[in-house]
């Protein structure tokens, strides 16, 4: 620890009576509550704080918050890591640990450096035009890149914190707590509007937080302090700190991210890292406040230089002198009050530089101070290594060029006011177009496009009068429109005005001298005006051409300060003015966000929902393994112990086939179809007829999409004339049900039918197997089951082990089956009752898996791997069905050409040649294994298993011409896993093909 | 053409970089032209630049409306792949895929194809299926894949979330070795000055505001520099087919939907090749510089707005943090949006039309960028031959006619599906 | 996240909707005697304007509804919603 050599004894905003140490690059060091890392560094001295992304040159601090380029720092360690983060946008908290990164092995000696000597061979864009030769070193050559490149380091560790996730509404949202939108709260607050404030600090104020400034005669900040406990005191204003407003989407919604407890070294128990905030406003004011840039000019990155308002903040709001002898260099008015607050502040200010010839009454009243005012001049150069020690000053004409003899100055700080740029990121995420503003250089908010309303300097207007009136303007006509108050404008508080000289554009000075000499307009890329020149050299002329080639702009500040000198630069060098040049479109985030932050809790587990069906508890109970199938959660299989999974499928599947089992079928799709033209619609919709069907029967139907390929099956059952129920597969459950709206809604909505999804109001379950008969019967005494009173594709309503129950004689195993739907909250019951009733003949539950056998057995197509979007019926065998005297959805593209080519691929089973031998998932079929590559190849296996029935591998395939090759044998090839196995087609349905097991 | 070399690197180091070239002209548009290309990204330069070096015709105009590589050139995720199931695509990308692999020493400009592999999770058996399937049929058809099981994965790429209790657990991995990423600026730039160099007319910042036709004929393109001539007109406007076709009369079975992507802030490297994932809609890889660069869905709805909503975001970084856990720290850097020409079956349109002397080349969905070798190439034949050649022969406008579609993903006609 | 004005709900976020597309297609009154070419159209040949789209969108976690929009694809700018078959009201704002 050291005595904070840099800390004025007195003043600022911190809380000296809250020391807080911390670390830095491994040393230990004392700030105060209040401070942010860069400020205690700087309180410290510790200046050079990182290095440069290309040549490794040693970075000092630049800013003092969001337009910070250089001082990146790795913050925390471990899983709490954050690389990249802003020195100056961290608040110090006791225990904090940051380091330097992208250096080797120190920040003060980094052999990274070493790029700087071969700074010259790397210019803009050198690595379009090397690296070639010869071509099978590239990876080579690309992994070193990799390891050079990069900045910070990613935690390696899943994120020990939690984040959350906010909707909110309100009238009037106020981005920015600084004078302009104090004012624009306050007056919207007094509606009785619903009003957000949103500010990026710690401390609402903004830029009066780091000035002197005078409101109604007292210190502006005890106006704060009056305004925030004003708004404080409205219940329906939301004051929310320590969150940046980052994107402007459609329609008003903005995305904030609340920072809760980045400012601790961790969250309290049970809170929340960040919060993000999704708020739609009805009118949003934009008092996101200006960035002041700098001025370019040789080996202008050397740690020292700043800008006037950061050094200045630094001293007002921190008491932290940023260095002891400053140069100031400007070309406007607002560095003039700046640099008689560093003196002020102890700071000795050598010289103000300013490029304009006069700087009227805010220069006489420097020189009245005793400051020497260099008028009419410019910094050429900075001087030193690790810190600036000195600058050469020189006379400058109008261009920036240097006329005249240089002059050294030496000092440790020199502080840089190019003018200011007004923040209008939001804006432009809004979709609005900037406009430029010649009398300050900038560019301003143009025509709006969304409901809002910049003020105060995000609009230009600097001058701390016009940011509060036109602030209070804001708020009382947002509100007044979002329908509170009459608009009246209440009175702006008393502000002396300063009589101001215009600002004169200089975005670089022309020195003589070094042609090596670098003059940076992006930090933190390395982005010098020399590369800026190459690219137009070289043709990339175009703003983004020149982004893009030479990466300006391109840094995680997003090119905050260099992207106008930039664009200033390149207009110079093609010789059209700036707006004619263009402008970049500021796309979000305004500052980076983290991941976490954005997905709230939504991760892990949680990343998508879980749907369960009624009988997962029963499931879990007999400790089924779970499948994902879309969101649902389905059980597997139903292990004893001691089997391997095949065994238990083989187990199960067998069960069925020789006595009984049972499995949830919740997860299906279920329709209530109601109306007098419900039959209709269904015949419109299915390739079959269903207008003829008896009440009390069911049938088995197949929908198209309307370019003829197969979208679901499915059976539905007639309950009475004008009432049906459909069931469709489980993945297609939401689609199924929005078409029937769609065609009913939109195609035809003169059909007198009504729908409703009731998938999660029955629980289903399938008893399958030559036994199921007998277990039903010991369920229910008011349900005749019996072959003739509920014959295949019948169903009856009744009861069911107590339980009101619809049963459906249906099945997809090809045995003899019943599916009873009972209401939902007896899932667990049903399954309770049926296991019990089937103890004389061995029940057992079966799961998803032998499910799949059976069905694949019984040659069932389903939705996915068969009817994979691309399969018609003819496809699957089912021509049959097809309707000839009706149309409906999909009939049309039926007799398409390509539908009814003779080499479409159809639906077969396969037998391998070798009974031992299995067939390979996910299996081409070929005709000739042998044949060169590319193969042609006539098939592919769809599905495949051991079926534990035949006692063999079957599959089902999609195969040219299928149909015509019953016995041919082909092979099923998988170069991916290395089998290739010979296979006889045969017909698709293995087991019972005439289906008498159906019907007994 | 001044050659690019380390050594003409340092030769000009000497000179400070003063000499360099410009990479290309900026002419003023002829009269006349024998092929006008409309539309200078990354497939309209490079089918100039294939008119110019495969078929000896280098009287060509590209013609631009802003700057070169401004549309989906310079907004993808840099992807490079060929793993595709049906033929007509896996020929098509594979053909691609094999120019990409010879480009930077043919156009001497460094595209940086990086192939560090383009690995595809299976989450559930049915991945385990239709991937194997997916790959046999890219191996039968010459193309690299291998399938990889949860343990190969997560020693592959050892960030990833390979538990149990993940939301979909990972269960494998479809590997095309030879997949990966590429710079995706210095293909536009490589295309152009290549196709400089051998007499094509790039002309920049020149809308073109309408298509003449004589009948059935079409004989130029008006401009804002006024009519040029051309005896042939392409288009490669990818999100803007729509408009620009309709300027000839023409409808095509394209949507234009928004595609948002993003990239993280810098960091070293933690992630070695592409991973993306069917199931949850999403692709990742690390950028040379660092960043991470991730994309997922659509945004869902009609839109040439090149800007998307904060729902798709959403959920590209659900998917992120699911599949990287460590990477909740990571912060979100920059985002943007293109506007993507989505076609009715979600596979590319390169063809002839039903106006004599007028081809269209788009359809492109999420593939345009790793078409873009291939694209250049195929188009540039179909123009000079006017006839397709047999690999985008399947890929032509009357497909939808007869119905014989290539629907990778099987999802029919709802463009914002595919 | 655009702010879509149910005829039958009110204003409701994007989230709660799903696409339908293009609002203009309609279905061939006799599909039977329609053209291959005729039928493709419907298919597959949708409005893509740049600027003005009539969409429909149905409100799949609201009231179930099919809704027409005219929304403006270049700006996102909702210009109107109403019923599928019905008067479009003209929206202010957004």
């Amino acid at each position: 620890m050291n005595g904070q050599p840099f800390r004025n004894p007195s003043g600022g905003l911190i809380d000296r009576a809250r020391p807080l140490s911390f670390t830095f690059n491994g040393r230990r060091h004392a700030g105060y509550a209040g401070d942010t890392l860069a400020s205690a560094l700087l309180a410290n001295g510790v200046r050079l704080v990182a290095r440069s992304f290309k040549y490794h040159r040693p970075r000092g601090i630049v800013g003092a918050g969001a337009e910070e380029p250089n001082a990146l720092v790795q913050l925390r360690e471990g899983a709490a890591t954050e690389p990249d983060t802003r020195a100056t946008q961290v608040e110090l908290f006791d225990g904090l640990v940051a380091k330097s990164q992208n250096c080797w092995p120190s920040v003060g000696f980094d052999l990274g450096a070493l790029a700087g000597l071969l700074a010259s061979a790397l210019p803009a864009g050198f690595y379009y035009k090397t690296f070639m030769w010869p071509a099978s070193w590239w990876p080579t050559y690309e992994h070193h890149i990799r390891r050079i490149a990069g900045m910070g380091e990613a935690p390696r560790d899943r994120d020990p914190d939690r984040y959350d996730y906010r909707h909110a509404h309100c009238d009037v949202l106020v981005v920015g707590g600084g004078p302009a939108g104090l004012a624009a709260a306050l007056a919207a607050g007094r509606t009785g509007a619903r009003v957000i404030l949103v500010d990026e600090g710690a401390a609402l104020g903004g830029s009066l937080l780091g000035e002197q400034a005078v409101i109604d005669g007292r210190p502006a900040l005890a106006w704060v302090e009056e305004t925030v406990g004003a708004l404080a005191a409205m219940p329906d204003v939301l004051l929310l700190r320590r969150a940046t407003a980052f994107a402007y989407n459609d329609h008003d919604m903005l995305a904030i991210v609340e920072r809760r407890f980045d400012h601790m070294a961790s969250p309290p128990p049970f809170e929340t890292r960040q919060r993000l905030w999704l708020v739609r406003a009805e009118r949003v004011v934009l008092a996101t406040g200006a960035i002041e840039r700098p001025i370019v000019f040789a080996e202008n990155d050397r740690p020292g230089v700043m800008l006037v308002s950061a050094a200045r903040a630094y001293a007002n709001r921190y008491a932290v002198r940023a260095g002891s002898r400053a140069v100031v260099f400007t070309n406007n008015d607002s560095a003039y009050g700046a640099a008689l607050d560093l003196a002020r502040a102890g700071i000795e200010v050598a010289a103000m530089v300013d490029v304009r010839p006069d700087g009227g009454e805010a220069a006489r009243r420097a020189r009245a101070a005793g400051i020497r005012v260099l008028a009419a001049h410019g910094v050429l150069a900075a001087h030193g290594g690790r810190s600036v020690e000195a600058v050469s000053v020189a006379p400058i004409d109008g261009t920036g060029r240097a006329a005249g003899r240089a002059e050294r100055i030496d000092c440790d700080l020199v502080c840089l006011s190019g003018g200011w740029n007004p923040a209008i990121h939001l804006f432009s995420q809004s979709g609005g177009r900037a406009r430029y503003e010649p009398a300050i250089a900038a560019f301003v908010p143009g025509t709006s496009v969304q409901a809002e309303r910049s003020v105060g300097a995000a609009r230009g207007s600097f001058a701390l009068a016009d940011a509060l009136a036109e602030g209070l303007a804001a708020g009382a006509t947002g509100a007044a429109e979002a329908g509170f108050g009459d608009g009246a404008v209440p009175p702006a508080p008393g502000i002396d005005r300063a009589v101001e000289a215009p600002m004169r554009p200089l975005w670089a000075v022309h020195g003589v001298g070094s042609k090596r000499a670098k003059r940076f307009v992006d930090f933190q890329n390395d982005v010098t005006a020399a590369d800026i020149a190459l690219a137009v050299r070289e043709g990339y002329r175009s703003v983004e051409h020149v982004k893009r080639y030479t990466t300006l702009g391109m840094g995680t500040d997003q090119g905050k300060l260099g992207n106008i000198q930039g664009l200033a630069i390149l207009s110079g060098l093609v010789g059209a003015d700036i707006p004619a040049v263009g402008t970049t479109t500021f796309r979000p985030p305004y500052t980076p966000v983290a991941f976490g932050a954005i997905i709230g809790h939504a991760t892990g587990a949680d990343f998508d929902p879980v749907r369960r069906t009624p009988m997962y508890d029963w499931h879990v109970r007999r400790g089924a393994p779970f499948v994902n199938t879309g969101l649902w959660k389905r059980a597997q299989v139903f292990p004893r112990p001691g089997e391997t999974v095949l065994e238990t499928i083989g187990r199960e599947a067998r069960a069925v086939r020789t006595s009984v089992g049972f499995v949830d079928v919740s997860t299906l799709g279920k329709i209530d179809i109601q109306g007098g033209d419900a039959a209709e619609l269904l015949d419109r919709l299915y390739i079959n007829n269903w207008k003829k069907l008896a009440v009390g029967k069911a049938r088995y139907g197949i929908m198209l999409r309307e370019d003829g390929m197969v979208f679901d099956d499915g059976t539905t059952t007639r309950l009475a004339e004008d009432h049906f129920f459909m069931t469709t597969t489980t993945a297609n459950a939401v689609r199924v049900m929005s078409m029937l709206e769609y065609v009913h809604q939109v195609h035809w909505p003169e059909l007198e039918v009504h729908m409703t999804s009731v998938s999660e109001q029955w629980a289903g379950v399938a008893i399958a197997g030559p036994n199921a008969r007998n277990v039903l019967s010991r369920l229910t005494s008011d349900i005749d089951v019996g072959n003739e009173a509920l014959p295949y594709m019948g169903c009856a309503e009744g009861t069911v082990a107590g339980l009101p129950a619809r049963v459906f004689r249906i099945s997809f195993s090809g045995e003899m089956a019943y599916e009873v739907n009972v209401p939902s909250d007896y899932g667990a019951a049903i399954m309770d009752a049926i296991m019990a009733a089937g103890e004389p003949f061995d029940i057992i539950p079966y799961g998803t898996e032998a499910l799949n056998v059976l069905r694949i057995e019984k040659g069932h197509f389903v939705v996915g791997p068969e009817a994979d979007g691309r399969t018609t019926p003819d496809d699957l065998g089912l021509s049959g069905m097809v309707s000839k005297t009706k149309d409906f959805i999909g009939k049309r593209s039926l007799s398409r050409p390509a539908l009814t080519d003779p080499e479409r691929k159809q639906l077969v089973g396969l037998l391998t040649v070798d009974p031992g031998e299995r067939i390979p998932r996910g299996a081409q079929i070929v005709e000739d294994p042998s044949h060169p590559l590319p193969c042609p190849m006539v098939g592919q296996v769809t599905s495949t298993c051991f079926s534990p029935n035949l006692g063999r591998s079957i599959a089902l395939a999609l195969v040219k011409r299928g149909r015509s090759r019953y016995g041919e044998r082909l092979y099923a090839a998988s170069p991916v896993a290395g089998r290739t196995v010979e296979v006889t087609v045969v017909h698709h349905v293995f087991i019972d093909p005439k289906g008498e097991r159906l019907r007994v | 053409m001044v050659k690019y070399s380390i050594f003409s690197l340092l030769r000009n180091a000497v000179s400070n970089h003063e000499n360099w070239p410009e990479a290309w002209r900026s002419p003023t548009p002829k009269p006349a032209y024998d092929v006008v290309i409309i539309g200078g990204g990354g497939h309209g330069l490079a089918t100039a630049y294939y008119l110019a070096k495969e078929h000896g015709i280098t009287n060509v105009a590209v013609i631009e409306k802003g700057y070169l590589g401004g549309g989906n050139t310079g907004r993808n995720t840099t992807i490079v792949r060929s793993n595709y199931i049906l033929e007509a695509n896996a020929h098509f990308y594979e053909f691609s895929l094999k120019l990409w692999e010879g480009l930077s020493a043919d156009l001497n400009f460094n595209v940086m194809l990086s192939q560090r592999g383009v690995l595809n999770l299976a989450h559930t058996d049915a991945d385990i299926d239709a991937h194997s399937r997916r790959g046999n049929a890219m191996r039968l058809n010459g193309i690299d894949a291998e399938f990889l099981n949860r343990e190969q994965v997560k020693a592959f790429v050892p960030l990833l979330d390979c538990s149990e209790n993940a939301r979909y657990p990972i269960m494998g991995g479809l590997l095309q070795r030879r997949g990966g990423t590429a710079r995706h600026d210095a293909v536009a730039w490589g295309y152009a000055r290549a196709a400089d160099a051998r007499g094509v007319d790039i002309i920049q910042n020149c809308a073109v505001t309408g298509i003449r036709r004589e009948g059935r004929r079409v004989v130029g393109v008006e401009t804002e520099r006024g009519f040029i001539a051309a005896k042939k007109v392409g288009i490669a406007v990818a999100g803007n087919s729509g408009v620009v076709a309709g300027m000839a009369g023409l409808r095509l079975p394209i949507e234009t939907h928004v595609l948002q992507a993003l990239v993280s802030e810098p960091v070293k490297p933690v992630l070695d090749c592409v991973v993306t994932s069917g199931a949850v809609h999403f692709y990742i890889s690390q950028s040379d510089k660092g960043e991470l660069v991730m994309g997922g869905d659509l945004d869902f709805c009609n839109s040439y707005a090149q800007r998307g909503n904060f729902p798709a975001i959403e959920h590209v970084i659900r998917s992120a943090v699911a599949l990287f856990p460590s990477f909740s720290r990571l912060r979100m850097l920059r985002l943007w949006a293109g506007i993507m020409d989505m076609s009715m079956d979600g596979s590319p349109i390169i063809s002839k039309t039903p106006l004599d002397n007028f081809y269209v080349n788009c359809g492109w969905c999420y593939g345009g960028f790793k078409a873009t070798p291939g694209s250049g190439w195929m188009f540039a034949y179909t123009i000079a031959k006017d006839e397709p050649h047999p690999i985008n022969a399947p890929l032509s406008l009357d497909r939808y006619i007869s119905g014989r579609v290539y629907d990778e993903k099987g999802q029919g006609p709802t463009p914002w599906a595919h | 996240m655009l702010l879509i004005r149910c005829p039958h709900c009110g204003p409701r976020n994007q989230d709660e909707f799903a696409y339908g597309g293009d609002a203009t297609v309609k279905r061939p009154a006799d599909p039977a005697s329609a053209s291959d070419s005729e039928w493709h159209a419907y298919i597959y040949v949708r409005d893509n304007p740049r600027g003005p789209h009539e969409e429909l969108w149905h409100h799949a976690a609201g009231c179930r509804r099919w809704i027409r929009v005219r929304r403006d694809t270049l700006s996102h700018r909702i210009l109107a919603t109403g019923p599928v078959h019905g008067p479009l009201a003209e929206e202010e704002g957004r």
